[in-house]
């Protein structure tokens, strides 16, 4: 798709002088929308805009061909699960009649209405959706810089790292000491760190019994703290240790050389050190303009249209969507309510007032699953809200068969919406 | 005739037509990330496209009361009112 810059003034001037609320398109065209990112979060918003209204022309930008899922990567690191079932490709997306563009998305011209590309090509649109994921703040842990990733991996975007985190656990000696260090709010898939732990010292307890995980956390309180730490009660006595933000557990630097985190009550020297380091919306956010202050996006709760530029939206992790977490589960689902939102939009209408739900699955052992659901609306302060009386935990007095059938049910759910995102 | 009055009608069309497709009700695009939109996916939750529409409704109202067992789906029919069960029923039963 080429398209000159004369061609987009003329396009710009079309469109300022339109009478009617609809967009102005050159020749009767379709309407375009481009999506950028090809994860939970935009594979299903391109597939859905797609289903909602077929003659919208989709555009799904994505520099990768294969997609690696991070829902259940923990499982791969403690080597109960090979990354091969964490990964897809995008042909049934494709096969759809979603035009798909292999290539980063560097930067947005919002006047002209553009996507440009690694390559220099642009991509005009009508609406532009972002669903970049997360970046790393690399530098605001003192010593975490990409380099250090490749010593102590961070494993927050699956692939290659998690493999390398699961590699340095099967090279150590029985009787190591592996330390997690989990990052202050907000960040990608709350219980993820405390899933991450609980898997670890299933391997070590079946594999390295002697040796001990630390969890160093930024945070006196976690997602399905009072179930993880039950769990870990039962299951891992003595082997793993959390140590809270307010009992010195906040790591301020990391010393590569020596693999030491450091607090402010001391230096703990690991043989297998895994950073969950701080984070912030994918890098495309902040070229385009939708990025705020705390790094992520703010966002109408009904459209998903950024606060801070026009026709462009914002879903999945990068988004600031209020009371609901940074999950593939609440990814899909903005993504549903945002391609909606836009196919009405497109065609002149007002989108009406969404419900979203997210539930989210945590393996503390293989057979052992937890989960937290909620139900969100838009609040009068323009943020999504739970719903009061609906969502919460599992029960804290579950029997083991129940949460047997919840680890069954969190591998129907990853089966379930992986065959909607990609199958 | 006139590239804008092309354009106009172009769009006009389409409107008709998202007027006509059914968008989802408020919550029912959510399901499917636990129920399977399609029949090939292998899972005990059950598919929600052409259930019967009563037994949806009973079943959203019975996890809401507690009077049914559920492991996720009582904590989530909480967050329903009555109208927008019926809405969501009647989408899902309504397809194939």
């Amino acid at each position: 798709m080429k398209t000159s810059r004369r061609d987009f003034l003329k396009l710009g001037l079309a469109v300022s002088s339109a009478l009617v609320p609809l967009p102005a398109i050159a020749q009767g065209a379709a309407p375009r929308v481009v999506v950028v990112g090809g994860g939970f979060a935009g594979a299903s918003c391109a597939r859905a805009l797609h289903q909602a209204e077929p003659r919208i022309a989709v555009t799904l930008v994505e520099p990768n061909a294969t997609f690696t899922a991070c829902p259940f990567s923990n499982a791969v690191i403690a080597g109960l699960r090979e990354l091969g079932a964490q990964q897809f490709t995008y042909e049934r997306v494709a096969a759809d009649g979603i035009t798909l563009v292999r290539a980063a998305a560097t930067g947005v011209d919002v006047a002209a209405r553009s996507v440009s590309l690694a390559d220099g090509a642009r991509l005009a649109y009508d609406r532009l959706v972002l669903a970049p994921g997360i970046d790393i703040r690399w530098g605001a842990l003192a010593g975490y810089d990409e380099a250090a990733a490749a010593q102590m991996p961070h494993a927050w975007r699956a692939g290659e790292q998690t493999l390398l985190l699961r590699r340095q656990l099967e090279a150590m000696d029985d009787g190591g000491l592996v330390v997690i260090s989990a990052p202050a709010n907000p960040f990608r898939c709350p219980p993820g760190p405390y899933e991450r732990a609980s898997l670890i010292a299933h391997y070590l307890k079946t594999k390295k019994p002697k040796s001990k995980l630390l969890v160093l956390d930024a945070k006196d309180a976690f997602s399905k703290q009072r179930l993880f730490q039950a769990a870990w009660a039962e299951l891992y006595p003595g082997l793993l240790e959390w140590v809270p933000l307010s009992k010195g557990g906040a790591v301020t630097s990391v010393d590569v050389a020596t693999r030491t985190l450091v607090t402010d009550f001391g230096r703990h020297q690991a043989n297998v050190a895994n950073i969950i380091p701080p984070q912030k919306a994918g890098r495309i956010a902040d070229a385009a303009g939708v990025a705020d202050r705390t790094g992520w996006c703010p966002i109408d709760p009904v459209t998903f249209e950024s606060k801070l530029q026009p026709r462009i939206h914002v879903i999945g992790d990068a988004a600031i969507a209020g009371a609901m977490p940074k999950s593939a589960f609440a990814a899909n689902s903005q993504a549903k309510t945002c391609a909606a939102a836009v196919a009405t939009l497109l065609t002149g209408g007002t989108p009406s007032t969404p419900k979203l739900i997210n539930t989210c699955y945590s393996l503390v052992a293989p057979d052992y699953g937890i989960s937290v659901a909620g139900v969100y609306q838009p609040s009068p302060g323009g943020q999504l809200a739970d719903v009061p009386g609906a969502g919460g935990v599992s029960p804290a007095d579950a029997p083991r068969a129940t949460r047997a059938a919840e680890a069954v049910l969190a591998e129907a759910w990853f089966r379930t919406i992986t065959a909607e995102v990609f199958g | 005739m006139s590239r804008a009055l092309v354009a106009a009608i172009g769009l006009a069309s389409i409107a008709a037509a998202a007027a006509a497709s059914a968008e989802p009700p408020a919550g029912a695009a959510s399901c499917s990330g636990c129920h399977p939109a399609s029949a090939r996916v292998a899972s005990p939750v059950p598919r929600l496209a052409g259930h019967d529409r009563a037994a949806i409704v009973r079943a959203m109202q019975e996890f809401r009361s507690g009077q049914r067992a559920g492991t996720v789906m009582d904590r989530i029919a909480k967050g329903f009112t009555d109208d927008e069960i019926q809405a969501i029923a009647a989408w899902f039963a309504a397809q194939k």
